[in-house]
């Protein structure tokens, strides 16, 4: 490690980025990575595998616009480093729908028109998804509660949570 | 951010080995606050150990009746543990009364021990911070002081902890398993997190070289009369302004022993002796609740743009203590505060 005089430990530097490596199985395919240690899983996704679904909007965990699921629990992928995930399954909005067929949720967004600008779905998708699994919201206000963490600025909230009750087959 | 290494710890020991040979290192968990002030520069460890590893992932009965919780139970598993759920339910509202489940997925329970203040100049390094960088001063006592602390602060610092899982572990009076270079010990509740006075850069007592291994609960969870009532900006996803844990144990209408702490007004969860002592032996009518929230908060002392705080939190220890002794706790999903 180069230190190169700085007084506090805080401002030292590190020299040469290490590289490590990360094994992440994404969408059912398993990848082999090399990446310095501070890319976060969003930026993994998005810049190495060109999964450009998963959006960043704060990248503070703040509006849950990258919401991706990891070994079946939702998560803010701006706020986990890919390192931290290896060996992880994730699944992002691109690797919902099978053998060319909508998942559920994407039928339900699309049939409750449950976007405008489209920003925030797959994060919203993602995060329904991860709610369904979870099996704790029963009733509308359950479902807005616990959607909390994904923000959408276009307002379409009441559309998005009539999908969401779609899928789970409420009225 | 800048650039860091990355190790991984094999056990606790190896955690605490590795923390002591590197004074710039730190500890990764959920990792939820402390990649996010990594991003804004406010932490720069240059080695961040990853803890996540490490068997600290169960939640155990102890001899005493009471419960062991391992510092990486997550905040979501926690919450839904069918024996938090049932034995300590405030526990559990207080935990789904903060963050976004996503978050809660991800954050430990050790993590929300540890998480820094949100306090904006804090937050904000072009700013005088005295937390962040002691000695620069504090940016808050003269600027925007809404979200900040009535009780407990000092000159230097008029920061809030911003947990709300903490707030019900002051009021359950829990205690903490923590690990160091000399062994283990453990910690009360109430000893753990600190108030400003002239050293705010600390927020807890815990030694740099430790590591939280577990929280533990007495038996008692008051699961018959308790509420866990937060008052925030928006109905959801949003810290404390005000919150209440409120807990008692009633003999038909006298109380026999009474819990209340309270979130987003101090440096750390605010609980008051003389307060709670003066409802021990009471009955549960509005007279008494009032005389218990006007002597804990005897002390306070509001600032230009939170002064608000002082009869926000007066009538919501009110009401709160009025939920405990109905039995009819606040909903976290319904928010109508009845």
């Amino acid at each position: 490690m180069a230190q190169t005089g700085a007084s506090k430990a805080s401002e030292r530097r590190i020299g040469v980025p290490e590289k490590v490596p990360v094994v992440l199985t994404v969408n059912g395919t398993q990848t082999k990575l090399e990446l310095a240690p501070w890319t976060t899983l969003l930026d993994a996704l998005r810049e190495r595998l060109g999964l450009t679904g998963t959006k960043k909007g704060c990248d503070h965990g703040q509006c849950g616009a990258c919401t991706v699921l990891v070994n079946g629990r939702r998560i803010n992928s701006c706020l986990t480093f890919a390192v931290m995930q290896d060996g992880a399954k994730v699944t992002t909005i691109e690797g919902l729908a099978t053998d060319g067929k909508l998942h559920a949720l994407q039928q339900a967004f699309i049939d409750h028109d449950a976007f405008q600008c489209g920003y925030c779905t797959p994060g919203q998708i993602c995060s329904a998804a991860g709610l369904i699994a979870e099996g704790k919201a029963k009733s509308a206000d359950e479902i807005r509660e616990l959607m909390s963490g994904n923000i959408c600025r276009c307002g379409a909230y009441p559309n998005i949570v009539a999908a969401i009750q779609q899928v789970m087959g409420q009225p | 951010m800048i650039n860091f290494q990355y190790a991984r710890a094999t056990d606790v020991a190896d955690a605490v080995r590795q923390i002591a040979s590197d004074p710039a290192a730190k500890f990764i968990a959920g990792g939820t606050n402390l990649i996010d002030l990594m991003k804004e520069n406010v932490e720069r460890p240059t080695r961040l150990i990853d803890i996540t590893r490490l068997p600290l992932k169960t939640v155990e009965q102890t001899a005493e009746g009471g419960l062991r919780i391992g510092a990486l139970v997550p905040n979501s598993d926690l919450a839904y543990h069918p024996l938090i759920a049932q034995r300590y339910p405030i526990l559990a509202s207080a935990i789904l009364a903060g963050a976004s489940q996503q978050l809660r997925n991800m954050a430990s329970t050790g993590g929300n021990l540890l998480q820094r203040t949100r306090c904006y100049y804090f937050y904000d390094t072009a700013t005088p911070c005295n937390k962040r960088e002691p000695g620069s001063g504090c940016s808050a006592i003269n600027g925007l002081n809404r979200m900040h602390a009535i009780l407990g602060t000092s000159d230097a610092c008029i920061a809030t902890h911003p947990s709300d899982m903490c707030v019900a572990l002051a009021a359950l009076e829990a205690k903490l398993h923590v690990a160091g270079p000399s062994g283990e010990r453990t910690i009360a509740f109430a000893d753990f997190h600190r108030l400003p006075g002239d050293t705010p850069e600390r927020d807890t007592n815990l030694e740099r070289n430790e590591i939280v291994t577990a929280v533990e609960l007495p038996p008692r969870g008051f699961a018959a009369n308790y509420t866990y009532l937060k008052i925030r900006d928006r109905l959801s996803y949003a810290f404390a302004l005000v919150s209440i844990a409120a807990a008692l144990e009633l003999d038909g209408t006298t109380i026999k022993e009474a819990r209340l702490a309270l979130g987003g007004v101090a440096h750390k969860p605010w609980r008051d002796a003389a307060a709670e002592a003066a409802l021990r032996g009471q009955p549960t009518n509005p007279a008494s609740f009032s005389r218990a929230a006007d002597l804990l908060l005897r002390e306070a002392k509001g600032y230009e743009h939170n002064s608000f705080k002082l009869e926000l939190a007066r009538r919501g220890i009110v009401r709160a203590l009025t939920q405990a002794a109905q039995g009819t706790p606040q909903s976290q999903s319904n928010k109508k505060i009845r």
